[in-house]
């Protein structure tokens, strides 16, 4: 039972970090049918820049976790607005050659920080209490699986939020649903897409923050990894869909959990494997309305 | 397609006949080979060049002609790679039994991957074949039943090798093997390229539902291509592997994809000659550019100038995203508009108002 709990935890703040990197993948995919794999390059930034942050304040401290979450949020937002008007808009409507400069950046970023911090991963140390586990029916569970899952629920909330109740908001769910009559109505659908970087950004900062705590290290590669189950999860869940961005979020990491203590060691390939059943079956994904 | 095709002919065996004459030759060219063409570490940069250029047409062949953006290329190369490899040392087979139960053995790979993956187009098409990509990559690093050599990589077995293919002493032949493999792939993709099947695939490239109204299955075309694009890579794979006696998890992670794709997308998407060029460019860059990175004028650089520049993928990532942005046609768009400005300056003297036009 308590392995049970355990194993359901962590998969839940996997699930949390995965809902990190996918819920702007989905969004800007949606709304601009970009794939966009600097994705994993925003996280990273976001998880250096937040731990040096942490580092001068004090690593150990909640204020120095609390800003370098605030700081990596805010890299993200900033660097991905950046890519979209400098990369992502002049290519505007060719889906192919936005692709392909965001593989270049993700290229030539990944490169650069090795050459700054190394390609070895960095150990890092976060609040006390985060180390600490909590006992939950006889399974202890790491306390920053919590906070993982935590925030990452506030993210979602907050964006579904963002997305029902404000104008932008309604501009952009009505971009994913149907861009040409948006644009028909006179709405600029353009400055749109900045926002969904923006947002998509700084979620996948504030990802690569929480990743370095959950996983307790910092590296260059840290993005690419998580880059590439946010994009099965995007796929499972429905591309444009942030629902199913969630749903398919927390399925994927438990079923890899599980497979992983289970079935020793497959998670990854029950993954795919699940992937691979979804095209089957539905090839719009659980929540898609269109391929 | 507006060249005569004699004199496209007609160049191409030259070329051939010259690449093939090269190992017999003492030609120098300083800064790109190492050493003369004869002796072996010119040979065999030259025969890496073949290998990324065999690679780069199989590609062009999905991404080109049928306009499949797939990020799951390395899979195909590496199960050449890795499937030889693992055949030789677990059978008694030879070389060329190996290679064929290998390619046979692609082949599922290829159908079955393509089969599935072809269910969705387009982005999620990319994403999907970079999922089934990645297995392979987890895999072949988990090392199943000892079989994979995990990180350390797989060595060839020379055992069942002729030996006329083995040892640095023998690169010349090697290089004359990677030559022969090139001709024999560029051959197989004309052949697609000029087929029916190739031209429903390139017609559903321009506009699927067109050749769906005309009563024609886009996604049967599309599979051949795929599964023709992905044997060929597995030839290519299973070559590299001779020349490198050995293979690393390298070459199925998604890192070698992105290369092969930035090799087409330098050289120009949809032209044959240009991926061919773009495929020799980035390989001699890469092996340059690591050099440079270790050399003194970077190392007395200042940090500003010196982590960027002692880095070959960024200078790399940055040219190919300056590409992408500037100049979409790669190098053979380049090129060719510079022989169509030069035409018609020569033929209309035309003002050059009107050239930036065009």
């Amino acid at each position: 039972m308590s392995t049970v709990v355990l194993l359901a935890v962590t998969g839940l703040g996997l699930g949390a970090l995965y809902f990190l990197v996918a819920s702007g993948l989905s969004l800007i995919y949606g709304l601009m049918h970009v794939l966009n794999f600097a994705h994993g390059s925003f996280l990273t930034l976001g998880a250096f820049l937040g731990w040096m942050v942490a580092q001068r304040i004090d690593a150990t401290s909640w204020l120095g976790f609390a800003v370098s979450m605030l700081v990596g949020a805010a890299v993200g937002a900033l660097v991905a607005a950046l890519t979209e008007l400098v990369l992502i808009r002049p290519l505007y409507e060719r889906h192919i050659e936005q692709v392909l400069v965001t593989v270049g950046l993700s290229l030539a970023t990944v490169a650069l920080f090795e050459g700054i911090w190394g390609s070895d991963a960095r150990f890092i140390r976060g609040p006390e209490w985060l180390d600490r586990t909590t006992s939950i029916a006889g399974a202890a569970i790491p306390n920053d699986r919590f906070v993982v899952i935590a925030v990452a629920g506030v993210v979602l909330v907050a964006i579904v939020m963002f997305l029902r109740h404000t104008r932008y908001g309604m501009i952009i769910r009505a971009g994913v649903e149907n861009r040409a009559m948006v644009t028909a109505l006179g709405i600029d659908v353009r400055r749109s897409f900045t926002l969904v970087f923006t947002i998509g950004g700084a979620a996948a900062g504030l990802g690569g923050v929480l990743a370095s705590h959950y996983f307790g290290y910092v590296s260059p590669s840290l993005g690419g990894s998580l880059l590439i189950f946010a994009f099965i999860v995007t796929v499972i869940g429905g591309l444009g869909s942030l629902t199913g961005a969630a749903v398919a979020s927390v399925l994927v990491a438990l079923l890899q959990q599980f497979a992983n203590y289970y079935l020793s060691g497959t998670g990854d390939f029950v993954v795919v494997l699940a992937l691979a059943a979804v095209l089957l079956v539905r090839p719009t994904g659980l929540m898609g309305a269109r391929a | 397609m507006t060249r005569p095709p004699i004199p496209a002919a007609v160049g191409g065996t030259a070329l051939i006949v010259l690449m093939a004459v090269l190992p017999l030759l003492n030609v120098r060219v300083p800064g790109i080979l190492p050493g003369a063409t004869y002796q072996p570490g010119a040979l065999s940069l030259l025969a890496l060049c073949m290998v990324f250029a065999a690679l780069a047409l199989s590609y062009n062949l999905m991404l080109g002609t049928a306009g499949l953006l797939s990020f799951g290329h390395a899979l195909a190369f590496g199960a050449g790679a890795y499937g030889l490899g693992i055949v030789l040392e677990r059978t008694g087979l030879s070389l060329w039994s190996a290679l064929l139960v290998t390619l046979v053995g692609c082949f599922v790979v290829a159908q079955v991957t393509g089969a599935i993956s072809l269910r969705v187009t387009g982005i999620p098409f990319a994403m999907v074949t970079l999922a089934f990509a990645q297995a392979a990559s987890v895999l072949v690093r988990r090392n199943p039943w000892g079989s994979t050599g995990g990180d350390e990589g797989l060595s060839l077995a020379t055992a069942q090798v002729p030996e006329w293919m083995v040892g640095v002493a023998n690169t010349r032949n090697l290089y004359w093997v990677t030559l022969a493999m090139l001709v024999l792939v560029y051959a197989v993709v004309v052949w697609i390229d000029r087929s029916r099947v190739g031209h429903v695939a390139a017609a559903t490239r321009e506009n699927e539902l067109r050749v769906r109204v005309l009563g024609i299955r886009p996604y049967a075309a599309k599979l051949v291509v795929f599964t023709v694009a992905g044997v060929l890579a597995s030839l290519t794979g299973a070559v590299y592997l001779l020349l490198q006696s050995g293979t690393v998890p390298r070459v199925v992670s998604a890192d070698l994809t992105i290369t092969i794709l930035v090799m087409v997308v330098l050289g120009g998407v949809g032209s044959r000659w240009g991926v061919i060029v773009g495929a020799v460019v980035y390989t001699v860059l890469n092996q340059r550019l690591s050099l440079l990175a270790h050399s003194d004028t970077v190392e007395s650089l200042p940090a500003v100038l010196r982590v960027p520049l002692s880095e070959p993928m960024f200078i790399l990532g940055t040219v190919f995203i300056l590409v992408v942005m500037f100049f979409p046609g790669g190098i053979a768009g380049a090129a060719r508009t510079t022989t169509r400005t030069r035409t018609r300056r020569e033929g209309r003297d035309e003002s050059p108002l009107a050239e930036s036009a065009a």
